[in-house]
Parts: structure tokens; sequence; C-alpha cells
């Protein structure tokens, strides 16, 4: 469905910068959709919620390998946010949680995924927006 | 921000502490993370779907074939006795090979070698049934694998295989089974990954499957790479997970969701 959005290559990953433990400007240069962002998230294929649970009452299957989403826009800026989302890795190298926004350091990629970031820009953007609307 | 560093220092810390063996105590089979309703189908012969296979196998095993026009019985007799144990110390090493061969190869081996008949395909009717056959034979038997010391390179490299990071979410086996296996993933149960049932049922299959299936479920669920059925490499994971699993007893066939 969103194949024909995803960068096609490496080259096509657009660039960013980060700045302490944010990347603070959008990946896209705009804001984000969040009720794009919302649809998303629920979504399987975005995998986001295999770990995590949220204010989703409409889903029955939610993860609990990781904190609840529920409030992330009070505990982080949008740039942390951003940062945490294209490479989680940078702030902790243990982490389980995927980076969404890379294509290098990963071994043995199936074909059909490969030099394919997990979420596009766009999709990045989509979501970043959502999560600062949950505040509590 | 000093938080947010401290919060990554600390889970960074707790990964670390968390990615070891499960201690013998709590090791736990799949079995014990199903319902009630579906262990009571592993349990009942005439629920289990299993059975049905291993029924099938038990036919296959006086059947006469290849040029040899031998069947498995006329040189292994009642499985009862000769195949008893056989699948708890399985993958063995094979001296000819110079390689651990999983219950799946050694049959094959015998067609080839002594039936002179061409292997069955990895997942194929017939190789499931035979395999469940030999493997109920072991049915509550403590898993014995790994002990000959010419496997020790193998094990490890299957060892290897299970902690590496791979595939385009960069998980390893690890990750979920030795660090989360009492967690739930999108709200299933996420196990221990022990080997103890194979083939086995599993109803999202509405099949049976070997564990080189399962194993490439799961490689395939990381955006990885899967192995090819019948590779070293899910050999030796194999080789791995049944001396991880040592002393759990053989289910086989067993059930999972
Ligand atoms: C494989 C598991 C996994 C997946 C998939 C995953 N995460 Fe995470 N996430 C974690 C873990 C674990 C943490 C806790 C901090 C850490 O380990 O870095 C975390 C932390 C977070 C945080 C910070 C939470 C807080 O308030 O402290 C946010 C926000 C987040 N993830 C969003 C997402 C989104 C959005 C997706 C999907 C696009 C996603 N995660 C996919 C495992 C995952
Ligand atoms: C002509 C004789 C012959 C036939 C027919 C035969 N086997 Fe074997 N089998 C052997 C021998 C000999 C071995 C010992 C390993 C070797 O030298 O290949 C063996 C080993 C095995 C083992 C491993 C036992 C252990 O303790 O490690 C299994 C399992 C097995 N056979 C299953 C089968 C099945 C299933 C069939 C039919 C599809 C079959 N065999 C047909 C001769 C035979
Ligand atoms: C993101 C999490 C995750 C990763 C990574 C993962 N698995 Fe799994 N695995 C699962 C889930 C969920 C199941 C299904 C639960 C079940 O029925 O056992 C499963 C099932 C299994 C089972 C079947 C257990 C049984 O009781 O029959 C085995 C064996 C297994 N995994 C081994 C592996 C191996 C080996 C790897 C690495 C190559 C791996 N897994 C990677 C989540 C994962």
């Amino acid at each position: 469905l969103f194949a024909a959005c995803w960068p096609a290559n490496a080259e096509e990953l657009r660039p960013y910068t980060v700045a302490g433990d944010a990347i603070p400007a959008s990946l896209t240069g705009t804001k984000g959709d969040v009720a794009r962002g919302r649809a998303l998230i629920v979504e399987r294929s975005s995998t986001c919620i295999l770990c995590h649970s949220g204010p989703f009452p409409e889903q029955a299957f939610q993860g609990d390998l990781a904190p609840n989403l529920a409030g992330s826009g009070s505990r982080w800026s949008e740039g942390q946010l951003r940062l945490r989302l294209v490479d989680a890795s940078h702030l902790n190298a243990a982490t389980i949680m995927p980076s969404y926004y890379r294509v290098d350091g990963l071994a043995r990629v199936g074909t059909s995924w490969r030099g394919k970031p997990i979420l596009s820009a766009e999709q990045i953007e989509d979501i970043v927006a959502y999560l600062v609307t949950l505040r509590n | 921000m000093r938080i947010a560093v401290c919060i990554a220092l600390l889970t960074a810390m707790a990964g670390a502490a968390l990615a070891t063996e499960i201690p013998l105590v709590q090791r736990r089979s799949g079995y014990s993370f199903m319902s009630p309703d579906s262990k009571v189908m592993q349990d009942e012969d005439t629920a289990n779907p299993g059975m049905l296979s291993v029924l099938d196998g038990e036919a296959l095993w006086t059947r006469k074939a290849g040029t040899a026009n031998m069947a498995c019985a006329d040189c292994h007799n009642d499985a009862s006795a000769s195949m008893k144990g056989v699948a708890a110390h399985y993958p063995a090493f094979d001296k000819a090979l110079q390689k651990p061969v999983d219950l799946e190869g050694r049959i094959n081996l015998c067609r080839t070698n002594h039936q002179q008949a061409s292997p069955f395909a990895y997942e194929s009717r017939e190789l499931l049934a035979l395999t469940a056959y030999v493997a109920r034979q072991s049915r509550g038997m403590p898993i014995t694998a790994g002990d000959d010391p010419e496997l020790a390179p193998f094990v490890e490299h299957g060892h290897a295989l299970f902690m590496q990071r791979q595939g385009q979410l960069n998980l390893g086996c690890t990750n979920c089974h030795d660090d989360n296996w009492d967690k739930k993933l999108a709200g299933s149960a996420i196990t221990q990954g022990q080997p103890t049932g194979y083939p086995l049922y599993r109803l999202e299959w509405q099949a049976l499957g070997s564990l080189q299936r399962r194993l490439r479920a799961c490689i395939t669920g990381i955006r990885a790479q899967a192995y090819d059925y019948g590779s070293p490499e899910l050999v030796e994971l194999e080789l791995y997970l049944m001396t991880r699993a040592r002393g759990m007893p053989v289910e086989t066939p067993a059930v999972r969701p």
C-alpha cells in the first residue's frame, strides 16, 4: 500500500541533523498529518503496536515489550520523538526498538526490504505529529 | 535531557544484564503458555491433529521404497524399540558428512543411502509424517542433544546465530526468546522458543510443520533473509535450541497456537 511513497534505495534517504538527543527539523520540511499518524501506528505493517500499547481502545492486540505511548508528547519534545523514531539505537545502543529511518549497519535484510527504511520520511513526520498530541 | 540520558543508560544496563541463558529451573515449553483448550488438544491423542501424521508415518514405515525395495522397518524393525530416544538426541553428528544432521536430514540419508530412493522434499507430507512418527517414540523423554564433543563448534555457531541481530527490524532471537519471553508481542505470548514439540501442529498453519519452518517464520518476521530449508545455519540453530532445551521432555506431536 505504501510502497509507492517509500524511497527506492539508500541514496533517497533525506539528510537530517542530530542536535543533542533530538532531530529538531522535520525530515520533509513540512508538518505531518496527525490523523494519518495515528492510523499508521495502529497498522500492523508499521510494527509499533507489536511492542507498544497506547490509547487505542479499538485495538485488541497490543504489545507490552515497550512503554505505553500515552503521554509521549508530555515526556518528549517533537525533536526528541523524531530521533527516537529515526534511530532509537542512537540513544540506547542496546534498545530493541528498530531504527525506522536507517538502511546501513543492518545484517541479512530480506530482499523485499533491502535498501529501504521501515518507514518513509512522510510516515515518520505523520507519526511524530500524532505522538506530540499524546499529552497527559 | 539529563533524564533522557539516565533512562537510556538504565535500559542499556538492563538489556546487558538480561542477555543470558534461561536457568534450568525456569525453562518452560510453549505448552505452558497455551490456553486450556489447546493443552487438551495436545494431550488427547484423539483430539490431536498431529496424530494423523503419526499414523501416516507408521504406514510409511513399513512401505517398501527405492531401488533397494526396502522399508524402514526392514532395517529398523519395531520403531517403538529401535527409535526410542532417537529424536531426543538429534541433530546428531554425521561422521561421513562431518557435520550435524537433523532428524529430517537423517531420514533422507536413509532414503538415499539405504533405500536408494530420492530424498523427500522438506515439509512434504511424507517427510513430516515419518519424522513425527520417529519423534513420537521419544515422547516424554528428556532432551540430550549435543553430548557428542564433535558437535561443539556447531553448537557454538548456532548460539552465535541465535544472538545475532538481523533483518530490517534488527532483532536477534535472544531479544525475544531470552529477554522477553514473559511478554506479549501484539497480544500473543512470546515463549522461550523451545524446540520440544516438533514436528507440531500449529493452529495458525492449519497443518503440521517442522522446526525449520518455524525458524524461517521468525526470521522472516524480523524481515531478514530466511535460510533455505536444510541449510547448515538452520541445522545449527536447531542444534543450539536442542542443547538450550536440555532435560526438557520431547512433546511430539505438540500443538501450538
Ligand atoms: C521491537 C520493539 C519495538 C518496536 C517495534 C517499537 N518500539 Fe518504541 N520503544 C521500544 C522500547 C523497548 C522502548 C523503551 C526505550 C528503549 O529501549 O530505547 C521504546 C520507546 C519508545 C518511545 C519513548 C517512550 C517513552 O515515553 O519513554 C516512543 C515514543 C516510541 N518508542 C515510539 C514507537 C513508535 C511510534 C514505533 C513504531 C513506528 C515504535 N516505537 C516501535 C520498543 C519498540
Ligand atoms: C537398508 C537399511 C536401512 C533402511 C531401509 C533404513 N535405514 Fe535408517 N538407518 C540405517 C543405518 C545403517 C543407520 C545408521 C546410520 C547410517 O549408517 O546411515 C540408520 C539410522 C537411522 C536413524 C538414526 C538412528 C540413530 O540412533 O541416530 C533414523 C531416525 C532412521 N535410520 C530412520 C529411518 C527411516 C525413517 C527409514 C525409512 C524411510 C529408514 N531409516 C530406512 C539403515 C536403514
Ligand atoms: C520479535 C520477536 C521474535 C524474534 C526476534 C524471534 N522470535 Fe521466535 N517466536 C516469536 C513468537 C511471537 C513466536 C510464537 C509463540 C509461540 O507459539 O511459541 C515464536 C516462536 C518460536 C519458536 C516455537 C516455540 C514452540 O513452542 O514451538 C521457536 C523454536 C522460535 N520462535 C525460535 C526463534 C529463533 C531461533 C529466532 C531467531 C532466528 C527467533 N525465534 C526470533 C517471536 C520472535
